[in-house]
């Protein structure tokens, strides 16, 4: 289990003072909202898809530190992949960036309330796009049992 | 038993729990107690020796054991109802908690009596319970559910109350008489004269106030009340309802089932006396004599001696609160106003990161929206976080979370 002093690290407080990726995209393709009840951060993102990639994405909201480095971080790995490569991106994929492997179970909602965020924006594009909704509902359930 | 800090300190030897350590061996310093409190040896005994020595079912049998637990069951709600003198005990209804109490209202009492048009009106700063309810009830009904707004300084304002009176359509308003994030008590006198000049009910939510200051339902002259047993030393699992008896004559059933009833037959049932008639099943018996246990507790402590307790405790708080620069404490600054709950914000340093790094060091703190979102939005804030006092607090316990605000700050280099 982390202690306070390894997973509030110089990096997370310098994320989630200068957010990378925030802020909002006027004519996005697809927009998602979702928040947690426990703690009440709350995360939108907003993309913008060319030619089956995310040539822009933004996200605003708020939340603690934690919540705020990892959809930083987030946003900087899905910018420029292709929708396959979003499917794909794994819950690992954010937290080894940041060294928060070993969160506490009660932060792990912090940590991850953007892929789902993210993962949910994508379904919502997918669907208004017909794709076949087999993989829609399958993203969706991904979606609600990431933690 | 004599106001001095000393024998405040000295009952903190009741509380087993205060002498555990957590995290990396570090005491603990509990300041949650607006969610919850712990519990002393002299409640946690009284269960125990009821599964040890008494434990039967009640108000149904004739044996031995039967008598015993219906005595002490049937004491523990004479005792609760001298507490917070309450002169008929067959007003008194035990139920799960103050949640519970709200919605068998909602249900037993609101489903008959609120029509199409009709308005409800509770406050900005309630708890979800006092709030959820309502809303399920007057959707149902077609009915209204308006807001008492609160001013910056965490005080209802009234006007708002006048004016929902004057249409004439309000049937019920409901406030707490203590708010859980703010500590504001509530000016329920001034309420309740109000909505008895314009013959309307009031529901009162007792959860935070009857816990830290002698409550008095006699004088107080509501309709319905709520508390919870979990905040006042007692288990989990046990609260109180309170309804004038004119009023509970007026209710229909809540649950269905046994104790409930007097004469059942195949297409009808008649109804028990009251308060019975709303204690339907086997009640949650162990812990309503925990109950009783921690009434005794607090009894000797005397209630105006807890709140005295309370209110040193919040002084040097604020006190020290004012010292720290970015730190911004909502509510009222006057003491006299507010229980020992002390909600605040420290720079922008998000308040479960607040909570994450004071653990470390021992401390419970709560983060969040205390179940008060509606409050939050006013407040304009995703959260706060919140030290809550009880008698077994210290002011060394201040001392240890203002240490640990100094780490905060370290951390997040303010
Ligand atoms: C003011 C207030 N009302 C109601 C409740 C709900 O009490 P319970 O959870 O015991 O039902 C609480 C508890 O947090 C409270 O503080």
């Amino acid at each position: 289990m982390s202690s306070g002093a390894d997973i509030y690290h110089e990096m997370i407080v310098d994320y989630s003072r200068n957010p990378v990726n925030f802020g909002e995209i006027e004519d996005h393709d697809v927009t998602f909202h979702d928040a947690n009840p426990l703690c009440g951060d709350s995360i939108d993102i907003d993309m913008k898809i060319d030619d089956q990639k995310v040539s822009d994405i933004k996200f605003h909201g708020k939340g603690c530190a934690i919540c705020m480095a990892c959809t930083s971080v987030l946003t900087e790995i899905a910018k420029g992949k292709s929708l396959d490569e979003i499917k794909n991106i794994d819950k690992s994929d954010v937290l080894s960036e940041l060294g928060l492997e070993h969160l506490q179970a009660v932060r792990i909602k912090c940590a991850l309330l953007s892929l789902k965020v993210l993962k949910g924006a994508l379904y919502t594009y997918l669907g208004s796009h017909l794709e076949n909704t087999d993989a829609i509902d399958k993203l969706k359930a991904e979606a609600e049992n990431l933690y | 038993m004599q106001s001095t800090e000393s024998s405040f300190e000295n009952l903190r030897k009741d509380f087993p729990i205060l002498t555990r350590t957590v995290r990396d061996n570090k005491p603990l310093v509990y300041l949650d107690n607006a969610s919850t409190t712990q519990k002393p040896n002299q409640v946690i005994d009284a269960i125990t020796d009821y599964y040890q020595n008494h434990n039967a079912n009640i108000h149904r049998a004739v044996y031995a054991l039967a008598e015993e637990s219906t005595e002490a069951y049937e004491n523990a709600r004479d005792k609760i109802a001298n507490f917070v003198n309450i002169k008929n005990r067959q007003e008194l209804i035990f139920v799960r908690g103050t949640t519970e109490a709200i919605n068998l209202v909602a249900y037993a009492w609101g489903r008959p009596h609120i029509n199409e048009g009709d308005i409800i009106v509770t406050t900005e700063y309630e708890h979800h319970s006092n709030i959820v309810p309502w809303q399920l009830l007057t959707q149902e009904k077609h009915a209204k559910l308006e807001y008492i707004g609160m001013d910056d300084n965490g005080e209802l304002i009234l006007d708002d109350l006048d004016k929902y009176l004057a249409t004439g359509k309000v049937k019920l308003v409901t406030f707490s008489l203590m708010s859980n994030v703010l500590g504001t008590i509530t000016d329920a006198k001034k309420i309740i004269e109000k909505c008895k000049a314009a013959g309307v009910p009031t529901l009162v939510d007792g959860a935070q106030a009857v816990p830290h200051m002698k409550v008095d339902l006699d004088t107080l002259g509501c309709d319905f009340f709520a508390f919870s047993g979990h905040k006042m030393l007692a288990p989990t699992g046990v609260g109180i309802l309170w309804v004038r008896k004119s009023v509970l004559q007026t209710m229909s059933p809540f649950h269905g089932g046994g104790d409930m009833i007097r004469e059942v037959h195949k297409y009808e049932t008649t109804w028990n006396d009251l308060p019975y008639k709303f204690e339907a099943g086997t009640p949650n018996i162990a812990d309503v004599i925990g109950f009783g246990a921690a009434i005794d507790y607090l009894t000797k402590i005397g209630m105006d001696n807890v709140r005295q307790h309370e209110i040193e405790l919040t002084k040097y708080a604020m006190e020290k609160f004012s010292k720290i620069p970015g730190l911004q404490v909502y509510g009222t600054k006057d003491i006299s106003k507010r229980g020992g709950v002390i909600s605040f914000n420290f720079a922008d340093v998000h308040p479960h990161d607040v909570a994450d790094i004071i653990d470390k060091e021992g401390i419970s703190l709560r983060s969040g929206h205390h179940c008060a979102q509606v409050l939050m939005e006013r407040l304009n804030v995703a959260a706060t976080s919140r030290a809550s006092f009880y008698i077994y607090n210290t002011k060394d316990d201040i001392d240890a979370l203002i240490d640990s605000l100094n780490k905060v700050a370290k951390v997040f280099k303010l």
